[in-house]
């Protein structure tokens, strides 16, 4: 398709606290519909978001850490997370949800969807996006 | 808020008909939504349906329908992974209706 | 005279904590709720703010998150809803940095 957009979504909540988390994943579901180029990042408060083991049976929220698990499905197949953020929290990427993407051109071969970057890289992220999203 | 009758038990849904909470969910009220669509379930609607229901289970969402028709093909063969064989069991949207069989809510993205 | 200082938010969002880290005397109670918990992680640059202060953090907000206890900063106690509303009951005032 010749009008495929580069569209980042920016996520820098906490996933429970705010609806912003939820709310960024239910539109990048509905524009990863529309077959564009999506890309996420995860900076600030938004890489904990990615943590495993969430449990909110305590607290009556939807838990839908899941949900990312599926962005593979989605075709969704670049997930930068960055560093300088993670370290700040004390947060290593074995900390993270492990997510892959499977590729139909090799055989349904599973493939790392999460890019570790810096600062500086992810702003060269930004500067390559044709759509910002910010969450 | 609608609800639904089956088997003498009473489902509440909402104003499109999906239900509202799934875990009221059983093949009971699947088959009476599908006879309000003058829908036979076979088993290969079945197959459909629990392929969703096993989906959400996993996921948490109901997936849009190019995710479905791909995942199908993955999991039950190229034959049936296609939107032809989809909208030939459900013809009002394969996401949208199947998904209302199994209980789910409406696919994100959806309209 | 006793305070149990509640701080929801993230340390790393904003000053709440820093805030009631610093007005806290010795006998009053530091209670992390729902984003709050993060300040509670050990290897995390915030649990320097909560160091030598009595701090309770509530378990079901913790468990939603995906923090362990193991990751929790020594000293720090994990408590459920019983928990907050004794610390409530045993605490002459509440203040909340909202």
């Amino acid at each position: 398709m010749s009008d495929t957009k580069k569209f980042l979504f920016i996520n820098r909540k906490a996933p429970y606290g705010t609806i912003y988390a939820w709310e960024s994943l239910e539109v990048v579901l509905i524009s990863a519909a529309f077959e564009q180029d999506v890309s996420l990042a995860f900076m600030d408060d938004g890489v904990y978001q990615l943590l495993k083991g969430q449990d909110t049976s305590g607290i009556g929220m939807k838990n839908f850490s899941p949900t990312y698990s599926a962005l593979g499905d989605y075709e969704i197949t670049k997930i930068y997370v960055e560093k300088e953020s993670l370290e700040e929290r004390g947060l290593t990427l074995d900390d993270l949800q492990h997510l892959v993407w499977e590729d139909e051109d090799e055989d349904y071969a599973e493939k790392d969807s999460i890019r570790l970057v810096s600062r500086a890289e992810l702003g060269d992220v930004m500067a390559e996006q044709d759509v910002l999203f910010n969450f | 808020m609608g609800s639904i009758e089956a088997n003498g038990k009473t489902y509440e849904t909402d104003e499109e008909g999906y239900l509202a909470d799934l875990n009221t969910w059983d093949k009971d009220v699947a088959e009476v939504m599908a006879k309000i669509d003058d829908c036979e379930l076979t088993e290969s609607h079945w197959e459909v349906i629990n392929f969703l229901r096993e989906y959400y289970e996993e996921y948490q969402i109901a997936p849009a329908v190019r995710v479905l028709t791909k995942a199908i093909g993955k999991k039950l063969g190229k034959d049936k992974g296609n939107s032809k064989y989809l909208y030939e069991l459900f013809p009002y949207g394969p996401a949208k209706q199947a998904c209302k069989y199994a209980g789910l809510p409406k696919p994100t993205g959806c309209v | 005279m006793s305070i149990l200082h509640l701080v929801n938010k993230s340390p790393y969002e904003n000053s709440n904590l820093n805030s009631a880290a610093a007005i806290m005397k010795s006998d009053d109670t530091l209670l992390l709720i729902e984003d709050g918990v993060y300040a509670a992680v050990k290897s995390g640059t915030a649990s320097a703010k909560i160091a030598g202060h009595k701090v309770s953090v509530l378990g079901p907000d913790l468990a939603a998150r995906g923090i362990s206890e193991d990751k929790l900063v020594d000293g720090v106690a994990v408590i459920d809803y019983a928990g907050f509303v004794d610390l409530v009951e045993t605490n002459d005032k509440v203040q909340s940095w909202l």
